[in-house]
């Protein structure tokens, strides 16, 4: 099972890539003319990008280094124990939605600590492969079409994370512990 | 401010810098897949490619996105933008999704206002649709785990849960929205 989905995997893009062109070539249409057409808004893309990108990872920097995202753990610790969550998954809960690198570098501290195959190696995995970066996905999808009001994406999206979160908790304690 | 009362300025002006060192990065990293999916979806567009996709999900389609045109070009990035998700390529997945929101924008009345078809990709998007985190997977890998791929099932399951609560979350918000 896992080698048919990795297979699909790696075949899907240059599949895609070159099926498309393809099928465009037989319906008559200049691809050549129609792919830098498209291409050239890249740049215009990034552009529009960029100041959103810039704002949001300041701010996520900042939350994270000044010891403030430490204080919030603190805050939420006794709620965090009664439900039975793991320590040093605690950190994950903060990370995910706010960086994708950050929470991948956690997650490898977390395995050279404690094992991939450890009950919290098995669980960390779980929590940032089923979780998405949020506050990146919003800032990159908006700031690209020059969006302003995010209506509730925001909390959605959040919701999203946290269920995810204990989600993986109530999965992995019954398969993995 | 809080590190004002730790003494941590140090770690917080290191901090400043790496983050502008890192949104480059990433703008940097971005630039060619966009610009490689930007014109692949154009083809797609001008070859009529996106119509003949949005005709193959419109059921689904109609339920999930009730305010979009099946017929337009937005159901075939966001079905492209959705199967790269759920194949966990995030290096297409983003750019895919970028070009949706352009499809989507052309249908939104308030240029600046978010419109409820873009806040149910996001919520699809956020939720993480992923059926093979193929990037958690190899970090398994590199720390020599019996197992690397175990996780898959515990991950989907999570991913599931998570899916179907902002899908839920989007219908009520859309209610309470009165969209």
């Amino acid at each position: 099972m896992k080698e048919i989905l990795t297979t699909i995997s790696i075949w899907s893009v240059p599949l895609i890539v070159l099926m498309i062109p393809v099928y465009g070539y037989f319906k008559g249409v200049n691809i050549y003319d129609a792919f830098t057409d498209g291409a050239k808004d890249g740049f215009s893309t990034i552009f529009k990008i960029f100041p959103n990108l810039l704002a949001m990872m300041l701010a996520i920097f900042i939350f994270r280094n000044s010891g403030a995202m430490d204080i919030v753990i603190r805050f939420l610790r006794p709620l965090l124990d009664y439900l039975k969550i793991p320590e040093p998954v605690f950190p994950l809960i903060f990370l995910r939605p706010l960086s994708g690198s950050g929470s991948l570098s956690y997650v490898n501290t977390i395995m050279t600590q404690y094992g991939p195959d450890s009950f919290i190696g098995k669980l960390a995995s779980t929590i940032q492969g089923s979780t998405e970066t949020t506050f990146y996905i919003i800032a990159v999808y908006f700031g690209s079409i020059g969006i302003k009001k995010y209506r509730y994406s925001m909390i959605v999206g959040l919701i999203a994370d946290i269920t995810g979160f204990f989600a993986s908790v109530f999965i992995c304690k019954i398969l993995f512990f | 401010m809080v590190a004002v009362f730790n003494g941590g300025m140090d770690k917080v002006a290191d901090a400043i810098f790496k983050s502008l060192t890192e949104s480059v990065d990433i703008s940097i990293k971005l630039l060619g897949p966009i610009a490689l999916w930007l014109g692949i979806m154009n083809i797609a567009r001008e070859s009529g490619l996106t119509k003949v996709m949005a005709r193959i999900i419109k059921p689904l389609f109609k339920f999930v996105f009730p305010d979009v045109p099946p017929e337009h070009p937005a159901a075939g990035s966001i079905l492209l933008n959705i199967s790269a998700n759920i194949l966990g390529l995030g290096n297409s997945a983003t750019p895919l999704g970028i070009s949706a929101m352009k499809d989507l924008q052309q249908l939104n009345p308030d240029k600046s206002t978010a419109s409820p078809a873009m806040c149910t990709l996001l919520a699809l998007n956020t939720s993480s649709l992923t059926l093979i985190p193929a990037t958690i997977i190899s970090l398994r890998a590199a720390h020599s785990s019996i197992n690397p791929a175990i996780i898959m099932v515990s991950t989907i399951f999570a991913t599931s849960v998570s899916t179907l609560t902002a899908l839920l979350l989007d219908k009520t918000f859309r209610i309470f929205y009165g969209i």
